[in-house]
């Protein structure tokens, strides 16, 4: 009995009139947990029953505890017929399992039917005592912390990033069984409900479990996902970053609360796990130990063996020697080869995160994605779900070995998709091929002078640009220059990314959403010849949306993708791709060329003229971006070298051959002529069309910015003021004569349309950015298109706009602060920081030019009256991070503090409801979280047969998403919390039957509740903390010079 | 293409006042956007037609669903599926409950019942309000008068616990339903000139001072007395001679005068009478003296020197009574004579 769960039901509030002839309800409440059930007493005749029950008190395993929902049902007595069930409420007691995060759960909770929806609120507590059994054959993992978040949460540090875990289980789906004809809607749902909450606790539980193998104590990155295979079942699965985490303020590391000794480990049986080494090795032995042996393991299973080969392909010595300074050079490869030891470890050396601490990457690759078609057959045993894990195994070793080409040993910012329609499915993975930094990947012992002299050889700021590969072996064709920054290094001419824009990287301008959307018909068919046909179109879309998203790019006078995320999805009869990513401009790659159109047939007058006319088009719009994202990049270093500017076939040649004189070269770079243009063929319609989508795209409203990355590049004074919000359009497509033209149009202004509702819709908060952007796409019936947005608008100060994080001035003015003697002395040092080969100026013109390579608009530089000024600004930044200026203390707080006048509306001020915000980002503008509460994850279904009364399928859903936002606020609330961060619409399936008046909607949400509290309560409370902040991040090496 | 479905729901739930507005008003969907398009929102925005019919639709739904618990404002503020800032929650309510002076002028005194619905209709037609605005203020009126029909204590107190209303606009109701209470004739054509605003002065001051069942016929004696009568008189005439422009109509009109406002109180003990109050006041008095040009400073004194007068005749026992009569007479018919 290794814990006691006590649950106290106080009091109801709102209740539903059940009785017409009274208009009243005799209510009580059932609670149960696992097969225990207790009851309260009935309070008669009353719409706010005060029930004030005794303490229901269970006693459970801790395994029970992880898998296990808390059920609640609220009924109404009737003594002559059956009770009338008014609604339930679930709450998942995990937070309640971890030591630091919530001790009770206490609140008002909305009472939910499947059928009616929210139906009143129930005043429930819940606590649970907990008993450490030392001893016994562990299944519970009770203590792993779960986040959401894909960074390392705000009040943790990362001791160890351990890497990739996951897990899958699969049930039958309640309903598909044939019991399902005889039950009635509501306990079919109800079921389900139920079943997803339970395989969701397990699926946890069995993750946590694989954490603790691992010596971990948190998962960081959690994303978990079901997949509705109708017939053939349901599978639930989950993948996550395992890490070690260390709580801020207490510097003595943190152990889960009922942690075992490691020796009890090897008892456990881990039937799943693909990886027969984990065994064989034995977990007692240190992880440590693991880390340090070179030699690549036999006992891989096959996975491995293919890797072994990826591996001595992998052209790591060309890297050291061949593209790498003679400084970074051997450090370079000894970095590397204690990376790929630490990452040969792992079957899969992934991670969710999209960022990371810093010095933890070290280069990016680009994007790696796989795919594969699958036909769902029935899943027989569900406790052997050998299937679906092979799957996601041949999915995950084709990523794996595509980052191999790319030179990388990891793969950042991780992520897997299913598109499921009918018996088919798609498998989807994609992510960041990545060089990563080790410290971070074991348990702290590298050589100490080692990691520091690496360190400072590593140039930060640009360095994840360096490209990772062998230019001599490159994996695709890439005109590769040396770095804009370092002049050391090479870098790709465009860099695409799943991962949010590295904190220390130096951009020029502001970023902006970029997204390709492409439609594909398809014949409709069955099973493998349906595969068949996929399989087939898969790859011209992918590389279809590629090359809108480069195009786009370009467009945008931009060189950078970040947070790429393409879904595909697939219907009866069509295919759909969406790619979603911000995009910037990177200090460190060179400008992009234009785009340049090319006829087919020259000797047409008018056709000529006509493609003259797009060129130009095509120009002014590259020349308008530029200047609407303030991308305006310092072109002194041209004039500077002055070199002639070589043919492109040469130049990568020439580049080679003086690659390893690095001395000189800056002095020899000639690689930032301008760009050979992009060339669009234009030789039929279809491409004409795409000339035209091309343009089609309109900026958002002035004010307006939007990206899908946490943090908007360029922006960083945000003020406290922010909106969450859901949207959801379907549109139904006309079925006469579709072409794959009239297809993409129609999907296209259904993502252009949706995008200028929400800028129209939220214009009050001019100036703001649109963060965090999510599209998804889904085909729910032959004819209609469905996009669900979800996003975060933020208001930032206008008249402070800073440039962004970590700009070459903070970095030499926190040198300057330190020491300004070696300012002085090696001045040349600070330039390559900044500007290369630049002579030395006074102090005054440096910072001026430095800033305005980081792309400070000289406006803007303008408000500051003087340098001192922006200096202190400036600095101020950085000891609060990158997301707080000064001007938030002064701005007035929530969005709700309007200035209405309240003056004779007294009784409105006792609002008994806590604000809880909700944020698909980690952080909150203006806050510090201060605690984390635990992970909520919930999924909830509604349906009704009353569609016309709800207001159509528009009133239907609006209800149930606002219902379900309600419903995380409550639980958020009720653990103590006042934001939910990471907040994410993992699914939300619309299914209507318009002719039966019906329609059923299942959503799945999750996110992290947090407590935070504002910055400006804060600095009153201790003004010295944020100085505190900058030199414990000066350890972590946040700050390199 | 056609859009099936649309929604957009934020965590903090977005009002749009003018949306608002217009929905109280209650213009349909497509009027409410050709309204916002005449506002020149589509220049000022760079927004297209289509995207205000979205964004109408939006907002009219979300009022719709809010429409609930705004019959029950503090239902509002314990709610849990919408979050609304308190100042904006009260911004919602007080505005739901604002009402048309055009329409509370057609249905002040009526009985707040389903017959009085059925007019909705012709008043809709007559004030230019859209019926389905008539009927959420009518709706209101009946809620409220529903709601503090039967309670104890102060009627704008208990308004506004109920309603959690801004104070003027918890009077305004208070008014109304003291009214509809009491049935008050407001519609004549004499009446007409009057305002909301002079019926909810004279119920405020009625509300504040009188109470039923005092034996107002008891008063009826300063006029039934032919001395009194005339003692009255002339001790109004004496203080007045000089003073008063219109001394001479005054004087010639004062038993008339006193004859009408001693009637009405006699009236007041009728229920069934009760309902020409105001019709009285303005026949027996506020007419009368227009018809002869009064100023209204000669009113003013005269009403002051004539309900102080009756303290000098020692024939008379009511006094407090009286002054309670008068104080609030007095201070209605002033609010009451204009043009």
């Amino acid at each position: 009995m290794p814990g006691k769960l006590k649950v106290k039901i106080v009091a109801g509030r709102h209740l539903p009139v059940m009785d017409r002839a009274s208009d009243l309800t005799d209510a009580f409440v059932e609670v149960k947990f696992g097969n225990t059930t207790f009851k309260t007493d009935v309070y008669l005749k009353s719409l706010n029953p005060q029930w004030n029950s005794e303490w229901f008190k269970f006693e459970v395993d801790d395994e029970d505890l992880q898998d296990e929902p808390l059920q609640i049902t609220v009924l109404d007595h009737d003594t002559y017929s059956a009770n009338d069930a008014i609604g339930k409420v679930y709450i998942d007691i995990d937070p309640l399992l971890y030591s630091e995060a919530a001790t009770v759960i206490s609140g008002w909770f909305p009472i939910y039917d499947t059928i009616h929806g929210i139906r009143g609120e129930i005043n429930v507590v819940v606590k649970v005592d907990l008993f450490n059994d030392l001893n016994r054959f562990r299944q519970s993992s009770c203590g792993v912390k779960f986040f959401c978040t894909t960074s390392i949460p705000k009040c943790y540090r990362a001791v160890i990033i351990h890497g990739f875990v996951e897990e899958l289980v699969v049930n039958e789906d309640p309903e598909y069984q044939w019991i399902d004809r005889i039950r009635t809607p509501r306990a079919s749902n109800e079921a389900r409900q139920r079943l997803i909450s339970l395989m969701s606790g397990e699926l946890q539980r069995k993750i946590g479990l694989k954490v603790l193998e691992m010596r971990g104590n948190a998962v960081v990155g959690y994303l978990q996902c079901f997949d509705l295979e109708g017939e053939s079942g349901l599978v639930v699965r989950a993948i996550g970053t395992a890490c070690t985490l260390d709580k801020l303020s207490s510097p003595a590391a943190f152990l889960p609360a009922c942690n075992s000794p490691s020796k009890e480990m090897k008892e456990i049986p881990f039937n799943e796990d693909p990886n027969p080494n984990t065994h064989s090795s034995g977990p007692s032995t240190p992880l440590k130990n693991q880390t340090y042996s070179f030699s690549p393991s036999k006992s891989y299973s096959r996975q491995s063996s293919s890797s072994d080969t990826d591996l001595s392909l992998t052209p790591k010595t060309g890297m050291g020697s061949g593209s790498a300074g003679k400084e970074g050079g051997p450090f370079k490869a000894l970095l590397r080869q204690q990376t790929q030891s630490a990452l040969e470890q792992r079957e899969f050396p992934f991670f969710t995160l999209t960022a990371f601490p810093p010095g933890f990457l070290v280069h990016v690759g680009g994007v790696v994605s796989a795919r594969s078609v699958k036909l769902l057959d029935r899943i027989h045993n569900p406790d052997e779900p050998e299937t679906r894990d092979a799957w996601w195994a041949e999915i995950r070793q084709e990523i794996k070995s595509h980052a191999k080409a790319l030179g990388c040993h990891a793969v950042v910012g991780y992520s897997e998709s299913t598109s499921i329609c009918e018996e088919v499915c798609i498998l989807s993975a994609s992510g960041t091929a990545a060089v990563l930094n080790p410290r971070f990947l074991q348990d702290g012992t590298v050589e100490g002078c080692l990691e520091q002299r690496l360190e400072e050889n590593l140039p930060t700021r640009c360095g994840f640009c360096h490209i990772p590969y062998d230019e001599l072996n490159m994996p695709f064709p890439a005109h590769l220059t040396y770095c804009y920054n370092c002049r050391k290094q090479k870098v790709p001419d465009v860099l695409f990314t799943t991962i949010d824009l590295p904190t220390d990287a130096t951009v020029i301008g502001k970023g902006c959403l970029i997204q390709a959307r492409l439609c594909r018909l398809k014949k409709k068919a069955q099973a493998e010849a349906n595969a068949t046909a996929i399989s087939n179109l898969l790859p011209f879309m992918e590389y279809e949306v590629h090359t809108q998203l480069m195009n786009k790019l370009k467009l945008k006078g931009m060189n950078a993708l970040f947070g790429l995320r393409i879904q595909i999805t697939v219907g009866e009869n069509m295919l759909m791709g969406l790619a979603s990513a911000t995009g910037v401009y990177l200090a460190a790659l060179p400008t992009p060329g234009g785009i340049q159109i090319a006829g087919k047939t020259p000797n047409d007058g008018s056709y000529e003229q006509h493609i003259s006319h797009m060129q130009k088009k095509i120009n002014d719009t590259i020349a308008k971006n530029k200047e609407l994202y303030e991308i305006n990049p310092p072109e002194i270093s041209e004039e500077i070298i002055g070199s002639p500017i070589p043919e492109p076939r040469q130049r990568s040649r020439l580049l080679r051959s003086q690659s390893e004189s690095s001395d000189e070269v800056t002095e020899l770079d000639l690689s930032h002529g301008k760009k050979d243009a992009f060339v669009l063929e234009i030789d039929d319609t279809d491409a004409m069309e795409d000339v035209h989508s091309l343009l089609t795209d309109v900026p958002p409203p002035s004010g307006f910015y939007s990206c899908n990355t946490e943090i908007m590049p360029g922006i960083n004074n945000w003020t406290s003021e922010i909106q969450m919000f859901t949207s959801v359009r379907v549109i139904r497509l006309s079925s006469l004569n579709l072409t794959n033209q009239a297809l993409n149009k129609n999907f296209n202004d259904l993502c252009e349309n949706l995008l200028k509702s929400l800028y129209f819709k939220l214009r009050s908060m001019i100036p703001c950015c649109l963060c965090h952007v999510n599209f998804t796409v889904s085909l729910p019936e032959d004819e209609l298109i469905q996009v669900t947005v979800t996003a975060v608008a933020i208001t930032f100060d206008k008249n402070q706009a800073l440039q962004t994080t970590k700009t070459p001035v903070e970095k030499s003015l926190q040198r300057a602060s330190t020491d300004n003697e070696e300012l002085l002395q090696f001045p040349l040092e600070l330039c390559s920081d900044s500007l290369p080969s630049h002579p030395f100026p006074p102090a005054k013109e440096h910072l001026e030019s430095a800033s305005s390579n980081s792309g400070i608009p000289a406006a803007q530089r303008d408000r500051c009256s003087s340098w001192i000024e922006l200096i202190k600004l400036k600095a101020q930044t950085i000891r609060r991070g990158s997301i707080k200026t000064t001007m938030t203390v002064e701005k007035a707080s929530p969005v709700g503090d309007g200035n209405f006048r309240n003056r004779s509306a007294p009784p409105c001020a006792n609002s008994t409801v806590g604000v809880v915000k909700m944020t698909p980002l980690s952080f909150i503008p203006g806050a510090k979280i201060t605690k984390y509460l635990g992970i909520i994850n919930m999924f909830f279904i509604r349906e009704t047969t009353s569609l016309r009364e709800e207001g159509g399928v528009s009133g239907f859903l609006h209800a149930f998403i606002a219902e379900v936002f309600a419903m995380v606020r409550a639980h958020v609330a009720a653990l103590g919390g006042n934001a939910v961060v990471s907040y994410i619409m993992k699914q939300c399936v619309f299914m209507e039957n318009p002719n039966k008046n019906q329609a059923q909607c299942l959503i799945n949400v999750s996110g992290d509740a947090v407590v935070f509290v504002r910055e400006s309560d804060l600095e009153v409370v201790s003004s010295q903390q944020p100085t505190t902040n900058c030199q414990s991040s000066c350890t972590e090496g946040e700050v390199t010079t | 293409m056609t859009s099936e479905l649309d929604i957009f729901v934020g965590n903090t739930t977005l009002i749009d006042e003018d949306v608002y507005r217009l929905w109280l008003d209650g213009y349909s969907v497509t009027d409410a956007v050709a309204l916002r398009v005449r506002s020149g929102i589509l220049e000022q925005t760079g927004a297209t037609a289509a995207v205000l019919q979205s964004d109408t639709m939006d907002h009219y739904r979300t009022f719709h669903m809010l429409e609930r618990l705004l019959h029950a404002p503090p239902k509002l503020l314990h709610q849990l599926i919408f979050q609304i800032p308190p100042s904006r929650q009260a911004l919602l309510i007080e505005r739901y409950y604002a009402f048309d002076e055009a329409f509370v002028r057609e249905v002040l005194g009526k009985k707040l019942s389903k017959g009085t619905k059925k007019d909705l209709d012709d008043i809709s037609t007559k004030t230019g309000i859209t019926l389905k605005s008539c009927r959420r203020q009518f709706d209101n009126f009946k809620r409220v008068f529903k709601v503090v029909e039967e309670m104890r204590g102060s009627l704008v107190d208990n308004i506004q616990q109920h309603f959690l209303l801004s104070d003027r606009l918890a009077r305004d109701y208070a008014a109304i339903v003291f009214f509809a209470n009491n049935r008050f004739e407001t519609g004549k054509k004499k009446l007409q000139y009057l305002s909301f605003g002079d019926f909810a002065f004279c119920a405020e001051l009625m509300i504040q001072n009188w109470t039923l069942g005092a034996d107002l016929k008891e008063l009826k004696v300063l006029v039934a007395d032919k001395d009194l009568l005339d003692l009255h008189k002339s001790l109004v005439c004496t203080a007045l001679r000089g003073k008063l422009g219109v001394f001479s109509e005054m004087e010639a009109n004062f038993k008339n005068l006193s004859r009408g406002l001693v009637n009405v109180a006699a009236k007041l003990t009728h229920n069934k009478d009760v309902r020409d109050l105001f019709v009285d006041l303005v026949e027996k008095f506020v007419e009368p003296c227009r018809s002869d040009h009064w100023p209204l400073s000669d009113v003013r004194f005269f009403l002051n020197q004539y309900s102080a007068s009756v303290h000098s005749l020692d024939g008379f026992r009511h006094q407090a009574l009286w002054d309670r009569y008068m104080g609030t007479l007095r201070g209605c018919l002033l609010r009451l004579y204009h043009d």
